[in-house]
């Protein structure tokens, strides 16, 4: 029975320091040091939340940069991947289905090499991010549906193309970014 | 994948070695009693608790009555948080007014948080209020990290000790864990994590209008806190569905790297510390070494076949060099992998890619890690103890090569200590193989697959292997959330950790009465390369006798069927 009471009694203690106390310093820490950042790193224009900067968004309109394949469709609410495994013909399907559709969207031929970001889907269903070739790939329609030079598009990319980190590493782009960037909305890098 | 991943991958785990030696050296002291900088800060409040508790922290336990308390902690946790589930509803700081969680979907949470395996049959941004997060959640990432590693501690002084009857006090050891050990780096992890984007608010969900003009819901939350800890504490429960796959949980590659680091440092600690602790750094760091050879194949076999062409692809034309499905841009491959063999060598359990979509050799590593019983480097504390199992076992097998009592440290082991480490050894995998072949053969054990044929076998198994191991991590396509999976998975759950955990201090017990005797020129060196390659052959001979036949109908087949282009 004392083990019982003092079981109870620690976990009513716990509860109170790392339970209540520990998650209202880290709080109280992220508004004071880092206010946007723990708070959603949101994107907020004329008092509207446009979205957040870290959670990618549905782009299907062609003079958008458009994102990853995403098995919930950008619903944040719900987040997820496609949990298929490698030989499932369901995959293999909607691989070919996606190949298909970047490459009669971006005017390209059957033999085209396609980023293999733009033809599996990310994990989260959310990723913020498509790979520097494939925001190269998607200039030249952008291009001729804003009637801009393609040079242009690509200077926008590569001023907010990112790496993994300054010395190593894959190089990637945040598309929802880089759509403010193309709309004139000026967005940190 | 070029040769700078893997110099960046060989410079991180050297770091993460390099700073576990010194926080096995820092746990030593905290486990010893000893003063040192912090002592004058956390003393006092450690003082407190021992006084509102009732406790005499000078009062040494026999190991029945260590392990009373450990159940009857498990228990009592078991029973609030899974009350706090169900009665969320009517409870404050519930923003999004989520009801009450089901009994079954209740009870399987809080035995998988109680048990540190944090498998989660729900989605936490629409299941969990962020109550149920914080007061509920949490707290368990703490204190279920917390007795384990007493456990584990409980264990070394069983080797340490000789012709004692104790073999610590629980709640000493319990609380020293958290308040000097976790609470300390959670924090450090916390607002580093925050300075990368990880969310901590608790502001309600944001709706926001995207740039297309449709409407995106945006979940918010109390985030990095429990995100720091469920990486420390070897715990894995995500605040969000897709755990630290999403990107409020995982922004950016060094949040990435802080995290996987997070998940390897106190399990890697804990050898460093029991080299420490028995005045014997080079034991340690053989016990280190015999881990991270096992450790360094899975990584180079998971690597391996990530980059691996997919035939069913590839035979129709379509040319890449590696497998992105499930995987997150900013990691990419080396950095999922690298995760996804951290998270299941350590119980950790948490991911940053989907372990479902990996190739099918990959999936049989994890599955291989959680079903030796997550002994490279391992949960914290309870992974060391599993480990001690093995080398119980393998000191058996040399002894019988030799000719002598087996004997490790000084102490020797006899009927008693084999056949508890049997039990721990044996027991949860049993465990794991009969539910597989349960949930194989009926239909609501089948009607949870979200993929056809040998990688359904192993969506089923990886749940099983998951729970008994008490990692976790899922093949997250299985829908789990049902009754069936929900009370058998609970089965599972309490099979690994009790099962694991009790004969421990059993031979802790055991041990701690003994003498230790004088190292003589028969004495098998346990120090040196030799030991390394017998523990590893052990658990790698271990389990693949247990495992091979039902690996070769899940991933072996469907490694298989890759390389012959075919699909199912």
């Amino acid at each position: 029975m004392k083990q019982l009471k003092i079981s109870i009694l620690m976990l009513l203690i716990f509860t109170i320091i790392t339970g209540l106390a520990y998650p209202l310093l880290i709080t109280g820490i992220g508004i004071a040091a880092f206010p946007h950042k723990s708070g959603g790193s949101l994107i907020i224009r004329n008092g509207t939340v446009k979205g957040s900067e870290l959670i990618g968004q549905d782009f299907t309109r062609p003079e958008y940069f458009h994102g990853r394949p995403s098995a919930v469709n950008y619903d944040s609410a719900l987040s997820g991947g496609s949990n298929l495994g490698p030989v499932n013909k369901k995959l293999i399907e909607s691989v070919k289905v996606r190949a298909a559709t970047v490459r009669s969207e971006n005017r390209l031929d059957d033999k085209s090499v396609i980023p293999s970001d733009m033809i599996f889907a990310s994990g989260s269903g959310l990723d913020p991010h498509i790979s520097v070739d494939a925001a190269i790939l998607q200039c030249e329609r952008i291009a001729a549906v804003r009637k801009i030079d393609k040079a242009v598009l690509l200077s926008i990319a590569g001023k907010y193309s990112e790496r993994q980190l300054p010395f190593y590493g894959k190089s990637f782009v945040n598309v929802l970014k880089l759509n403010m960037a193309l709309d004139g909305m000026e967005v940190r890098k | 994948m070029s040769v700078y991943d893997i110099i960046a991958l060989a410079v991180f785990l050297l770091m993460t070695t390099g700073l576990a030696v010194l926080l096995g050296g820092y746990m030593k002291m905290v486990f010893s009693g000893e003063i040192f900088f912090l002592s004058p800060v956390i003393r006092p409040v450690e003082r407190g608790i021992y006084r509102l508790c009732g406790i005499d922290e000078t009062k040494e336990m026999f190991w029945k009555e260590y392990s009373l308390g450990f159940i009857i902690f498990n228990i009592a946790g078991i029973l609030i948080l899974g009350s706090l589930q169900m009665l969320q509803g009517m409870l404050p700081l519930n923003p999004q007014n989520l009801p009450g969680v089901k009994w079954d979907s209740a009870l399987n949470t809080a035995i998988s948080f109680v048990t540190n395996t944090n498998w989660q049959g729900y989605g936490g941004e629409s299941t969990m209020s962020y109550l149920t997060q914080m007061a509920g959640l949490t707290v368990q990432n703490f204190v279920s990290a917390g007795i384990g590693m007493a456990a584990g501690v409980a264990l070394i002084r069983g080797f340490t000790r000789r012709e004692a009857k104790t073999i610590g006090n629980i709640w000493v050891d319990l609380t020293r864990s958290v308040l000097y050990v976790l609470i300390p780096l959670s924090i450090i992890a916390a607002v580093l994590l925050m300075s990368q984007g990880v969310l901590q608010t608790f502001h309600s969900y944001v709706t926001a209008g995207t740039l297309e003009g449709g409407k995106q819901l945006i979940p918010l939350g109390p985030a990095a806190s429990q995100i720091a800890i469920k990486q420390l504490g070897t715990n894995g429960g995500g605040f969000f569905n897709v755990n630290s796959a999403h990107p409020f949980e995982n922004p950016t590659f060094i949040s990435n790297l802080i995290e996987n680091f997070s998940i390897l440092l106190i399990p890697m600690a804990f050898v460093f510390m029991f080299g420490f602790m028995l005045n014997n750094k080079k034991q340690g760091r053989a016990v280190f070494l015999s881990m991270t050879v096992l450790f360094i194949i899975g990584l180079s076999v998971i690597l391996w076949s990530e980059y691996k062409p997919n035939h069913a692809l590839t035979g129709s034309g379509f040319y890449f060099t590696e497998n992105m499905e499930g995987k997150e841009l900013r990691f990419g491959v080396p950095w999922s992998a690298l995760w996804s063999q951290s998270t299941t060598s350590t119980s950790n359990g948490s991911v940053n890619s989907m372990h479902d979509s990996y190739m099918p050799l990959s999936g049989m590593v994890n599955l291989f890690n959680m079903g030796i019983g997550e002994v490279i480097y391992g949960g914290a504390g309870v992974g060391f103890i599993g480990f001690i199992f093995y080398v119980i076992l393998s000191m058996f097998v040399v002894g019988l090569m030799v000719g002598r009592t087996p004997e490790f440290m000084g102490k020797k082991f006899g009927p008693y200590e084999m056949s508890m480490s049997m039990i721990a050894l044996i027991l949860p995998m049993i465990t794991a193989v009969i539910l597989s072949a349960v949930a194989v053969s009926v239909q609501p054990g089948l009607s949870g697959l979200n993929n056809p044929s040998s990688h359904g076998l192993s969506e089923i198994l990886y749940a099983y292997f998951s729970c008994a191991g008490n990692n976790g991590s899922a093949f997250a396509g299985l829908n789990a959330n049902t009754v069936f999976y929900n009370t058998t998975l609970s089965v599972a759950l309490l099979t690994g950790r009790f099962a694991t955990v009790i004969p421990a201090l059993a031979i802790a017990g055991e041990l701690a009465s003994k003498k230790i005797v004088p190292e003589s020129q028969a004495t098998f060196p346990t120090t040196g390369i030799l030991f390394v390659i017998v523990v590893a052959g052990v658990i790698i001979i271990m389990g693949a006798l247990t495992f091979f036949p039902v690996f070769a109908l899940g991933p072996i087949l469907e490694h298989l069927s890759l390389n012959s282009g075919g699909t199912f």
